[in-house]
């Protein structure tokens, strides 16, 4: 056991630090941290220059371009991106598809989409949830019907997060309803351009356009675009479930909202004394620091015991509960620590060309809209409660 | 002891209840808050005929009711329906206002008809929850005062047409002496009114005063001697919208239940699954104990432990209330994120609620300072 960082973690630090004082643009880091929307374009300027620099693959194994990153690395990363500022790498292409195509994929379809996940070429969004399959996810109804080279594909997919500005969509859909519902299940890659796919904007309770319902109607889909074989699809899912462990904590992202929580309680004044000072306050702060601290080294710790090929086993799960719930901690004292100025809500302040006096204090305006946009942290992504029915599942032996 | 309402006042409660049931529906209710003024001046009408606004005036102030109970009563309903028309503001205004001379009283009559509406601009950039903070200053003219300062997240103040404003006559800021309360048609010359939406719906407006002249006349009360009469308005208030989040809170959790019974997921209704279960109990549970308090709150409205009251029913609503809102959303699973489903709606008001008149820690610390009440 060494809780000190090696001289090459340390050099690793100051290496990635320089990136970001070098190469994340001010204009960006200025958006991400004053928290206005981040466009389409604005994520895609950020997403080349990760590829550039060989950081967007850095976590993939090295066959395929990758850098192997390890669990020291991949933490030290995601705090330094965090504190910089820097816009979250949209996750779908990255670190969801790819996993599964290095993994499932066929050598064509590996040569073919990997790289334009990299450059940027395909946008990639996630078409697993359906209406009546959420939490239940392998009783989805979307089918795919073989027919010669084409597969066609009907059904509805929903919450789909930012599908409005995907290219590509990666489906789970049923090919068969023989035996179990899991082993009826395909894989599969769909142009979002292709007739009969639609997408319809679902807006979320504080207003914003970031998830989707994505209705297919007759689309012929070629049969290569199959992932692995066919009703596989759920081994393919699940694997990627299990094995996507790394940011499923969101260390860096809690501890960037902490800074920030720390700089408003400094000017925000309760009784003429700033908030900081205020004991009941601060007691509520320290608690979340003290949960985020042992977060960080477990986190670190499964990173660890995944890297060095342990199973996959219900840290992954543990992971998620405690990560969300204390980001939403977090987000709820920051609410709090507004008093009356977490009230007032301008839509239009949150676009990066809006110039007119802020509503109270510069830092007041997304407070309360992201206390409510991040209630779905548990929600997606298997909820809180699946998650802890995994948890008792896989250890409690009962 | 006899937990039943007087027969008028459950007539008033099933009538609020039913107005708000029949002509409130959540997609008109998002219509009316999304206009121009955030409140509908017709339904506002309807709402007055009934005697919604009468009912939470005493019959010294021209109303026909003004206890802690009648108050409680319209307020659970309206928060059932997250009415948005202007009910906070003309209560915490009117309390104030009648407290003034013969001819600001007479103005009640025309908040009650629902002709006239009124705004409390008290809070301010800095003052957070702390009642006596007032910058504004008011300086002796002449005619009558000059104020100067700034009002912060007035509720319905961009719409008033005539604001109750704090000033300061001396002292320090946050002297609980030294402040007087003026009437002030909004339109006066320096008065600058900036209206924007609250996260949940409701209207509030940043109020810049520069050089406002006003007469003798305006002031209400006496001079320096404001504080008693902002302070029972700002204990009303908490016990309004205490009540308010109470029925907001009903409806979040028969949302949640009924959602629980229809919304299947692994063959089953989800409502089958004991972890849910058990905290849908929790809420269930917390809801009764938010009756309590506030059947506390209005209870001791006018006896000498109505503060400790007040403020435990305003600890327990941010508390367990942001429990149930919570849980509504995470319980419904995904739906509850949307702003086609009402869920969310009534979650977020029950959260902005702990942003008005004292949050949990605020009403805690009150509860510490004035000791354990038997
Ligand atoms: C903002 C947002 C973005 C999303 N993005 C995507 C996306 O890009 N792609 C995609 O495919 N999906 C996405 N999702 C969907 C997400 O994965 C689902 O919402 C999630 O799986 C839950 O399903 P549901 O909403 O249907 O809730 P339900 O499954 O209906 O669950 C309702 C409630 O019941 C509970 N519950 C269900 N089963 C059990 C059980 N066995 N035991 C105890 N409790 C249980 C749930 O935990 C929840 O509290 C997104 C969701 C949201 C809100």
């Amino acid at each position: 056991m060494d809780l000190n960082y090696t001289a090459e973690e340390q050099a690793f630090r100051d290496e990635v630090k320089t990136f970001f004082d070098k190469k994340l643009p001010g204009r960006l880091a200025d958006k991400v941290k004053s928290k206005k929307r981040l466009t389409k374009e604005d994520q895609e300027e950020w997403h080349a220059i990760l590829n550039e620099a060989g950081y967007l693959s850095a976590h993939w194994p090295e066959e395929f371009g990758g850098k192997a990153w390890n669990a020291i690395q991949r933490d030290m990363f995601d705090v330094e991106a965090n504190i910089a500022g820097a816009p979250r790498v949209v996750p779908f292409g990255v670190n969801m598809l790819a996993p599964v195509l290095m993994a499932f994929g066929s050598s064509e379809q590996q040569k073919h989409y990997l790289p334009r996940i990299l450059d940027g070429t395909d946008w990639w969004c996630q078409g697993y949830s359906e209406p009546g399959a959420g939490s239940d996810l392998a009783s989805l109804k979307m089918t795919a019907e073989r027919q010669g080279d084409h597969y066609i594909l009907n059904g509805q997919k929903t919450w789909t997060t930012l599908g409005q500005h995907a290219d590509w969509i990666f489906c789970l859909v049923r090919t068969s309803k023989e035996g179990k519902q899991q082993e009826g299940i395909s894989f599969i890659l769909v142009d979002m351009n292709t007739p009969g796919v639609e997408v319809r904007p679902i807006i979320l309770l504080e207003g914003t356009h970031e998830v989707n319902e994505v209705w297919f109607t007759d689309v012929k889909v070629p049969a290569e675009n199959l992932v692995g074989e066919e009703n596989k699809g759920w081994t393919y899912a699940k694997y990627l479930l299990v094995h996507e462990r790394s940011g499923i904590a969101g260390v860096g992202d809690a501890l960037a909202g902490i800074e920030h929580l720390k700089h408003i309680a400094r000017d925000q004044k309760k009784d003429g004394k700033p908030l900081a000072d205020d004991p009941m306050f601060a007691a509520r702060l320290a608690q979340l620091e003290i949960d985020l601290s042992a977060m960080r080294t477990t986190n670190m710790r499964v990173m660890q015991a995944a890297s060095s090929g342990a199973p996959p086993g219900p840290e992954t799960s543990m992971l998620k509960i405690k990560g969300t719930e204390l980001r939403q901690s977090i987000n709820d004292l920051t609410r709090r620590a507004l008093g009356p100025y977490a009230m007032p809500f301008v839509s239009e302040a949150l676009e990066a060309g809006y110039n007119q006096e802020p509503v109270g204090p510069d830092y007041a305006n997304p407070v309360s809209m992201d206390y409510f946009n991040h209630r779905k942290t548990s929600i997606y992504g298997g909820s809180n409660e699946v998650q802890r029915n995994i948890i008792s599942k896989m250890m409690m032996g009962l | 002891m006899d937990f039943n309402h007087t027969q008028e006042r459950q007539m008033l409660a099933d009538m609020t209840g039913r107005f708000v049931r029949e002509q409130y529906p959540i997609e008109k209710r998002h219509e009316i808050a999304a206009s121009q003024e955030g409140f509908s001046r017709e339904l506002w009408s309807q709402m007055a005929e009934l005697g919604l606004i009468g009912a939470l005036f005493p019959e010294e102030a021209g109303g026909f009711g003004g206890t802690g109970f009648d108050i409680a009563v319209v307020f659970e309903q309206l928060g059932r329906g997250l009415v948005v028309e202007p009910f906070l503001a003309s209560l915490l205004a009117g309390t104030v206002l009648s407290r003034g001379n013969e001819s600001q009283k007479s103005l009640l009559e025309n908040v009650i008809s629902g002709e006239t509406i009124l705004a409390l601009a008290h809070g301010e950039p800095a003052s957070r929850y702390m009642l006596s903070h007032v910058e504004t200053t008011a300086t002796k003219t002449g005619e009558g005062w000059q104020l100067n300062g700034n009002k912060a997240v007035v509720i319905n103040g961009d719409t008033a047409d005539q604001l109750i404003v704090s000033a300061r006559v001396n002292g320090e800021m946050d002297d609980t002496d030294g402040i007087a309360l003026f009437l002030v048609p909004a339109d006066t010359d320096g008065i600058n009114r900036r209206g924007t939406s609250t996260v949940d719906g409701y209207r509030t407006a940043e109020i810049a005063l520069s050089n406002v002249a006003v007469g003798e006349d305006a002031v209400v009360g006496d001079a320096g001697d404001a504080y008693a009469n902002l302070q029972t308005s700002y204990l009303l208030g908490t016990l309004a919208v205490c009540a308010e989040a109470l029925g907001a809170i009903e409806v979040a959790i028969e949302l949640t239940l009924d959602y629980m019974k229809t919304r299947k997921q692994f063959g089953v209704p989800i409502g089958k699954f004991q972890a849910l279960q058990h905290r849908m109990a929790d809420m269930m549970t917390e809801r009764e104990q938010i009756r309590s308090a506030v059947i506390n709150a209005a209870g001791n409205l006018d006896l000498v432990d109505r503060e400790w009251y007040i403020s435990a029913a305003k600890n327990l609503v941010g508390r367990s209330g942001r429990l149930i809102a919570e849980e509504t959303i995470q319980m419904h699973g995904g739906i509850a994120m949307t702003w086609e489903y009402a869920a969310g709606h009534y979650a977020k008001r029950i959260v902005m609620i702990d942003h008005m008149f004292g949050d949990v820690d605020h009403h805690l610390e009150r509860i510490m300072k004035l000791g354990r009440v038997a």
